[in-house]
């Protein structure tokens, strides 16, 4: 889902893999410098999701309502927020709401795609028909839309976004997993473990899975950006992250009071995202890219 | 095959009203309540909601009754504003149509040039450049570039208006190249990537060698090749439409826009359920309609289609 939330959607929303075709395709030479500072990115990022708490513990507490002072003031390198907590802190400690949610729903949205994906291309029938109708029907869905509407009118929270995110994100990975199953199907291979009487289980997640898993990865990796910016979009339009915790889309929502006064309360978890999810998405593409050379050509 | 398009497009539709329609009943809380919204709960009001979303009927009568309403243009009376759906929805709506078209062109006249570029020299320097803002523009929230924007152009160097719509005409112009251009980035980065990936395509096959063997300008080579490309461009279109859709909200509640997505937002927020249902379903109808104009200009656009078209007929 391109998706930015879509893209997002759309940007966020998910995409059909003609949109990703010609990087594999033709595989441009990335600069693995790119790729290696993209992954350095990465680590720190998830270093401080994991650590980020070790490090500045008091994140969230320490000197309610003192006053917002702009960047570059005496101990606060980055200033500090609407109420007064230090950015830099906030933006470390923020970390962690604001990768795992996104994390969550590209793997649970992978499990369902590898799932759903694998018994509908390979066995077809009713299975298929089904699987395809309700992919068909959530890809006409404009994730972001959706996912405010439904957490809007239903409530929403951090975790009924991840439950709903994995919703909206899992038909790209349905639908990528059974072309890939489908075109592994016709394969030689699996005539020939079709004989050895192997069950269809074993095929399916023995045999053909390991074939599609660069197709499965490379998505898992481009929709933990989407997923991350269509997090914060939900945060920024007040039906994501509830206040009170830690989190770079919630930051974004809040310093926007005190844009003028101190930009960095903003424009700090706003690059963190850019660059989180710029970085995801260069990751992916070459993980994409890696794997469908080293594996055989599934595209 | 139109005909069955239509059918499939209308079917959608009505499933759609149904879930819509459920949603006043899966909203947590008490119905009657959640209808009443702030007003006083007195025996009367609570009758006239009664009497007006005909609650003592069963189920089905209520959505048929509904749906009549939906039908006949009484989408019933918001909540939080206290005047009928139909309106509130009119009066914003210029607003959106506006911000959405402007950036939409923008970004059509931006990033198709810029994909076909992209596409004759891949590899070369504007390629690369139009990868990573393609890159960019899928990554960055449409909030993230519009706070941005609104720090640079019109804090930093006041040059337009931080908020709000204007007063029309050209004022309202003014106010909306912000959002539009916040709009543009990312529609621009889908748009690119679809009409190099369809460039690329084009230009590998077999009529664009011949076309360049027989000695024909690189520019009508790539005028030919771009004439074939716009088949995937426009059906891509339904990709655009989802991103812009969710973009305009976010673009308007950004920069305080009077418009659609921020009906929807302070609706969403206040639990404003007929204008949220209504809003729903103008969407979902928009985005059908489109979608079904996008394969019809497919037909329009492919030669083979059309010559097929017209045998059957």
């Amino acid at each position: 889902m391109t998706q930015p939330l879509g893209a997002s959607s759309l940007t966020t929303s998910p995409q059909p893999p003609a949109l990703r075709g010609p990087s594999a395709r033709r595989p441009r030479r990335r600069r693995p410098v790119l790729v290696a500072l993209a992954l350095l990115v990465l680590g720190i990022a998830f270093g401080a999701a994991a650590f980020g708490s070790l490090i500045f513990p008091d994140a969230m507490t320490q000197d309610i309502l003192a006053s917002q002072l702009p960047p570059g003031s005496p101990g606060h390198p980055l200033g500090t927020d609407e109420l007064g907590r230090d950015v830099l802190q906030m933006s470390v400690a923020g970390a962690r709401s604001a990768l795992l949610g996104p994390v969550i729903v590209a793997l649970g949205s992978m499990a369902c795609g590898v799932v759903l994906g694998t018994l509908a291309g390979y066995q077809r029938g009713w299975i298929d028909f089904a699987v395809s109708r309700w992919t068909d029907l959530l890809l006409a869905l404009p994730v972001l839309l959706a996912a405010i509407v439904v957490s809007g009118v239903f409530g929403g929270g951090y975790w009924v976004t991840v439950v709903l995110l994995i919703v909206l994100f899992s038909p790209s990975d349905i639908r990528i997993v059974r072309a890939g199953v489908l075109e592994q199907s016709a394969r030689p291979y699996i005539e020939a473990a079709q004989m050895l009487s192997l069950s269809r289980w074993r095929v399916m997640f023995r045999h053909i899975l390991p074939n599609v898993t660069s197709l499965v990865v490379t998505n898992a990796m481009l929709n933990v950006a989407f997923a991350l910016v269509a997090f914060s979009s939900l945060s920024f339009l007040g039906v994501g992250v509830s206040p009170g915790i830690a989190d770079w889309g919630r930051q974004l929502t809040d310093g926007r009071a005190i844009m003028f006064v101190n930009p960095a309360a903003v424009f700090m978890p706003a690059l963190l995202i850019v660059v989180v999810a710029v970085a995801a998405n260069l990751v992916g593409d070459w993980i994409g890219q890696r794997l469908s050379r080293v594996g055989e050509d599934v595209r | 095959m139109v005909a069955v398009r239509v059918l499939g497009v209308l079917g959608v539709l009505w499933v759609l009203s149904m879930v819509v329609f459920a949603m006043m009943y899966l909203a947590p809380g008490d119905l009657v309540k959640n209808l009443l919204g702030n007003r006083p709960s007195t025996p009367e009001a609570i009758a006239a909601v009664r009497e007006q979303y005909r609650l003592d009927d069963s189920v089905v009568e209520q959505y048929l009754h509904w749906l009549g309403g939906v039908l006949t243009g009484d989408l019933g009376q918001s909540i939080r504003l206290q005047v009928p759906v139909i309106d509130a929805i009119g009066d914003r709506l210029p607003l959106t149509a506006a911000l959405s078209a402007l950036a939409f062109l923008i970004a059509v006249a931006v990033a198709v040039p810029l994909g076909v570029r992209s596409a004759v020299k891949a590899g070369g320097w504007l390629d690369r450049i139009g990868g990573a803002l393609a890159v960019l523009g899928l990554s960055a929230p449409t909030f993230a570039v519009g706070l941005v924007l609104l720090y640079l152009f019109a804090y930093y160097v006041p040059i337009f208006p931080i908020y709000g719509g204007g007063d029309g005409g050209l004022d309202t112009l003014r106010h909306l190249v912000l959002p539009a251009v916040t709009l543009a980035l990312g529609l621009g980065a889908i748009i690119v990537k679809l009409t190099r990936t369809a460039m690329l395509r084009e230009l590998e096959s077999d009529y664009v060698t011949f076309a360049r063997a027989r000695g024909l300008s690189p520019r009508v080579v790539n005028r030919l090749a771009l004439r074939n490309a716009a088949i995937p461009i426009v059906t891509g279109a339904s990709l655009v439409l989802t991103f812009l859709v969710g973009g305009t909200v976010l673009a308007e509640t950004t920069f305080a826009l009077p418009g659609l997505g921020t009906l929807l937002q302070d609706s969403v927020l206040f639990k404003d359920l007929p204008v949220v249902q209504s809003l729903t379903l103008f969407v979902a109808a928009v985005i059908a309609v489109i979608a079904l104009l996008a394969d019809v200009a497919y037909l329009l656009l492919d030669p083979r289609v059309r010559r097929q078209m017209g045998a059957a007929s």
